[in-house]
């Protein structure tokens, strides 16, 4: 999966979490959290959906590693 | 003979308009079953019956706006269904359950199946109860119009007036609330050190999907510290305090297209971390979608909001009538903590109380604090 095709797809997740969130306007820098309107229940689903879209088992000390899409998409590609 | 009526969905709800039944003349209902859904301030929630019997008669049809407390449908509590009689047969024989047996037209069951539709929930309205293409038609429409009550609005004045409903049941209720509850507010920091590393010990130890979230284990010190201090899980009702057995904390959820709903975790003190958890996803996830359930809308005994998300250090609550108290926590901060002379960093959370005081005083509000805090230290007995 390249680059263009992952970041696609954890937009594509975000929005189904929340579907209010532009996408097309996703600072890709910014954390989502800073961001959008996400709490700690979302952020859990959002991992949950990663783990199941690209078989990433992430713990839960990583999750840092995952705030932006910069640095979810930089942490996939090496899955 | 029991009547089925209206619920109050809060202290803000005055009427709701039927959406459609799921259940019809003769049908068996248990206790908890889902017998219709109603629009309400709150969007369409699904509203249980709280006898077992049988569906006697509905009173009500479906569009109709009627007030709280109305007699919706009958239900004969020593009645037997055909349905109930099957399903002994059942469990007696082992054979599968028979179902309706129905008369149709043919070119009623071409389209039912055309669109979908289960002729089992079809009212036939020929000779004999014979199901016409009408019927279906008629079926059809009910079904997309419940459909489209659940989604998401995407009309933008639908959305509008959902929202502005919700605001205005949100301002009857706290308006309600400052008005007539004599609030107090009392807060306390609370390490959270010892929680956090137990808890991330704890997650490392399960999958994805069973990991907790540190606000399971605030609503559940919650729930504890109330079974010590039952004057706060209790509602303030025609001047008096009525305390309430079962523990059911009301969550503050807030909803993405504006508002909140409060919806109730039931015997939050008996449940396990790892259910809670459970449970709390579920919840959100329904509250989002607009499929709660009525039970969880009436039964919340007392409500935690955890408005640390939005990174607020303190929440000064306004308790939802008729309980009589709510508990808030900020963010989780960084901190230092000086024990016996020496100081060490921390992680923190503000603990606020907003309490009625006809239902309490300060000094047993400060002892429910406390025990909150005293069982976030010991997060492995949760």
């Amino acid at each position: 999966m390249n680059e263009k095709e992952i970041k696609e797809k954890v937009l594509n997740l975000l929005g189904e979490i929340a579907p209010e969130v532009d996408l097309e306007n996703v600072d890709p820098k910014v954390s989502f959290r800073e961001q959008m309107d996400i709490d700690s229940m979302d952020y859990l689903n959002f991992v949950i959906a990663l783990d199941e879209e690209f078989e990433a088992e992430i713990p839960e000390s990583d999750y840092t590693k995952f705030m932006s899409l910069n640095s979810c998409v930089e942490q996939l590609k090496q899955i | 003979m029991a009547e089925f009526k209206m619920p109050t969905l809060g202290a803000d709800m005055t009427a709701g308009t039927l959406i459609g039944w799921l259940k019809e003349p003769g049908d068996q209902v248990n206790r908890g079953d889902i017998i219709a859904e109603v629009d309400t301030d709150k969007g369409v929630i699904e509203v249980e019956v709280f006898v077992d019997g049988v569906v006697e008669k509905l009173l009500i049809e479906t569009g109709a706006e009627v007030p709280v407390g109305t007699t919706l449908a009958i239900i004969n509590e020593n009645g037997k269904s055909a349905e109930k009689v099957t399903a002994l047969q059942k469990t007696e024989t082992k054979k599968p359950i028979k179902e309706k047996r129905l008369r149709v037209s043919p070119s009623a069951r071409k389209l039912a199946e055309k669109l979908g539709i289960d002729l089992q929930n079809v009212n036939g309205s020929g000779h004999g109860g014979r199901i016409q293409r009408k019927d279906v038609e008629l079926a059809a429409q009910e079904k997309s119009a419940v459909a489209e009550v659940k989604t998401k609005p995407k009309d933008k004045a639908l959305e509008k007036e959902s929202f502005t409903r919700m605001r205005q049941a949100i301002a009857a209720a706290m308006a309600r609330s400052k008005h007539e509850i004599p609030h107090y507010y009392l807060g306390t920091k609370i390490d959270m050190s010892r929680a956090l590393d137990w808890l991330a010990e704890e997650n490392a130890n399960r999958s994805i999907k069973e990991r907790i979230i540190y606000s399971v284990l605030l609503i559940k010190a919650v729930a504890l510290a109330l079974q010590q201090m039952p004057e706060f899980n209790a509602v303030w009702e025609n001047d008096e305090l009525k305390l309430i057995e079962k523990i059911n904390v009301g969550t503050a959820i807030s909803l993405r297209q504006g508002g909140l709903v409060a919806p109730a975790l039931h015997d939050t003190n008996k449940q396990s971390l790892g259910d809670l958890m459970k449970n709390l996803r579920d919840l959100v996830s329904r509250t989002r979608a607009g499929t709660l359930r009525s039970s969880e809308l009436s039964d919340s005994t007392i409500t935690v909001t955890n408005l640390g998300e939005q990174s607020v250090e303190t929440v000064f609550g306004v308790i939802y009538p008729p309980q009589v108290a709510l508990v808030g926590f900020g963010k989780i901060y960084e901190d230092v903590s000086v024990i016996n002379g020496r100081i060490k960093g921390c992680h923190k959370i503000n603990a606020s109380l907003a309490a009625d005081h006809r239902a309490s005083d300060g000094s047993r509000g400060a002892m429910l604090l406390a025990k909150i805090d005293k069982l976030l230290q010991e997060p492995e007995k949760l």
